[in-house]
């Protein structure tokens, strides 16, 4: 049961990743976007990671994805408006990307050099996910709080000028 | 299949036709409640006190036109009442209505699911319902939707984020994301109204702003907006819409009973010696506790609606990020001064 689950949310997944870039209105490319997050939330459920499921949807599908539909619908643009940034030469090189990465995922999986899933250390347990993010990775996620900051402080002075 | 698959069904069914029929007179309540505020008498006609109006209005939402404009995305015009249907059904799963109760000499659990990340789930659920709305106004192809659907989606992403701070205080004290275990803490200790007033007040005012209900309903604002977001709905597409606005309030009502009023607890009866050896009614009674503070609460949502004016876009936003955002965060803090410097709190 839960192997063919985990087909049905990888080939969904897979689908709609396909359906995000190959989709001419950029609202159904975010809409397909969300889609495939929703699927990789739920593999995460098969693999008893309940709180990352969770988050997951929170925050890519309920505040990340929302933004950028916010912003899409602002701009509202038509696809003959869409800049020319989406020509040929910057296709080829995508689809180079994506290939090189796949191979790359692929060779170190066959070559079984992938880490092994935390999933069953973890057992979808919040507590075992906080003791582990404010002990053994306390300064990676301190880091990551300042990282924020910075983000937030580049965005507030890109979007007014004088402060 | 097992017996465990079959209770776990129809507590689903029992839920959704719950909730459904609670929408359901829900509608006719709003019109009710709203009468008597204005000294007026409602709906009367159909049925004995207008009881059966509810089946008249939703007959006449089915025998309606459904117009879909011109210019519209007919696909995405379609799917935006689904989005909003389904995560505000969604979200009751993890709500515990009663304690337990035994059906055929088995202890049923009156909760579907109760996860052990039950709150994180509510907060995922119901920030997926603003795709509905905004969605839907901007299929519409019409400048009045596309600004209701803009709207919510500001608005749902400000308030969610005081709304999930707000509850941070209540985990640290009882040290569980699970609702049951929420409402067992409350259970033996205190309400976490009576501790923690500042986190209810934000909790309160933040679902007012999820739910799109007055005084924070901007994204169907009909003075400015025509109907907002729905605009250009009709028939069972704009009844979706309305169902979803009511299950979502439903939701939120019986939220703020579980975080706050203790659940299904009622306390000093339920210590009865009577309910020792009466395992059933103690069910009932736990059943009916919820179902009473839950219809309370839905009362308040109508009385409000029907007490207060409309905020200006601008002080929504204000209030937003720069009361009750700073209001939560210090919260939080002053919680975890009281929970360390105490030794309060339940975790173990």
């Amino acid at each position: 049961m839960i192997s063919f689950l985990f087909y049905v949310f990888s080939a969904l997944a897979l689908a709609s990743a396909v359906m995000v870039v190959t989709r001419k209105n950029p609202v159904s490319s975010a809409l397909f976007l969300v889609m495939t997050f929703f699927c990789l939330a739920g593999i995460y459920v098969l693999m008893d990671a309940f709180f990352l499921a969770v988050v997951q949807v929170a925050v890519y599908a309920g505040a990340i994805m929302v933004l950028f539909l916010f912003v899409i619908m602002m701009l509202n643009l038509s696809p003959d408006e869409l800049p020319a940034f989406m020509n040929r030469r910057i296709k080829w090189a995508a689809a180079a990307l994506a290939i090189v990465l796949t191979g790359s995922l692929l060779f170190l999986d066959l070559s079984r050099r992938l880490p092994a899933s935390p999933a069953g250390e973890l057992k979808g347990e919040v507590g075992a996910l906080g003791d582990l993010i404010f002990g053994k990775f306390l300064l990676p996620f301190e880091l990551t709080a300042v990282l924020l900051l910075m983000a937030i402080v580049a965005a507030v002075i890109m979007a007014r000028r004088e402060i | 299949m097992n017996p465990a698959l079959w209770i776990t069904l129809g507590k689903i069914l029992v839920v959704f036709a719950l909730t459904l029929g609670t929408v359901a007179y829900m509608t006719l309540a709003e019109r009710k409640v709203s009468a008597i505020i204005q000294w007026r008498k409602g709906p009367n006609r159909v049925g004995i006190w207008g009881l059966l109006q509810p089946i008249a209005d939703g007959l006449k939402f089915v025998f309606k036109e459904d117009y879909v404009p011109q210019t519209a995305n007919k696909a995405l015009h379609a799917l935006a009442p689904m989005l909003t249907m389904a995560p505000a059904l969604m979200t009751f799963a993890v709500v515990p209505f009663g304690s337990t109760l035994p059906i055929f000499g088995m202890e049923v659990k009156m909760i579907v699911a109760d996860l052990s990340i039950g709150i994180l789930f509510i907060f995922a659920i119901a920030s997926l319902g603003v795709y509905g709305l905004a969605v839907g106004g901007w299929s519409s192809n019409n400048k009045y939707s596309l600004l209701g659907g803009l709207r919510s989606s500001a608005q749902m992403i400000s308030y969610e984020i005081s709304m999930g701070l707000s509850v941070i205080p209540i985990i640290m004290m009882s040290g569980t994301l699970m609702l049951t275990g929420i409402v067992d803490w409350q259970g033996n200790h205190l309400w976490f109204v009576i501790t923690q007033p500042l986190s209810f007040l934000l909790f309160v005012i933040s679902s007012f702003a999820e739910t799109n209900r007055l005084p924070f309903d901007l994204p169907e604002a009909e003075p400015e907006l025509v109907g907002g977001f729905h605009t250009e709905y009709s028939s069972m597409k704009f009844a979706s819409f309305f169902l979803g606005e009511y299950a979502n309030m439903i939701t939120a009502s019986a939220l703020i009973v579980t975080l706050f009023f203790g659940g299904y607890h009622l306390p000093f009866i339920e210590n009865l010696a009577f309910f020792d050896n009466h395992g059933f009614m103690l069910g009932m009674l736990h059943v009916i506790t919820f179902m009473a503070k839950t219809a309370v609460w839905l009362f308040i949502f109508i009385w409000v609606r029907w007490s207060l004016p409309r905020f200006r876009y601008d002080q929504l936003m204000g209030l937003g990020w720069k009361v009750l955002l700073p209001l939560s965060l210090v919260n939080i803090l002053i919680y975890g001064i009281i929970i360390l410097g105490f030794g309060l709190g339940g975790t173990s």
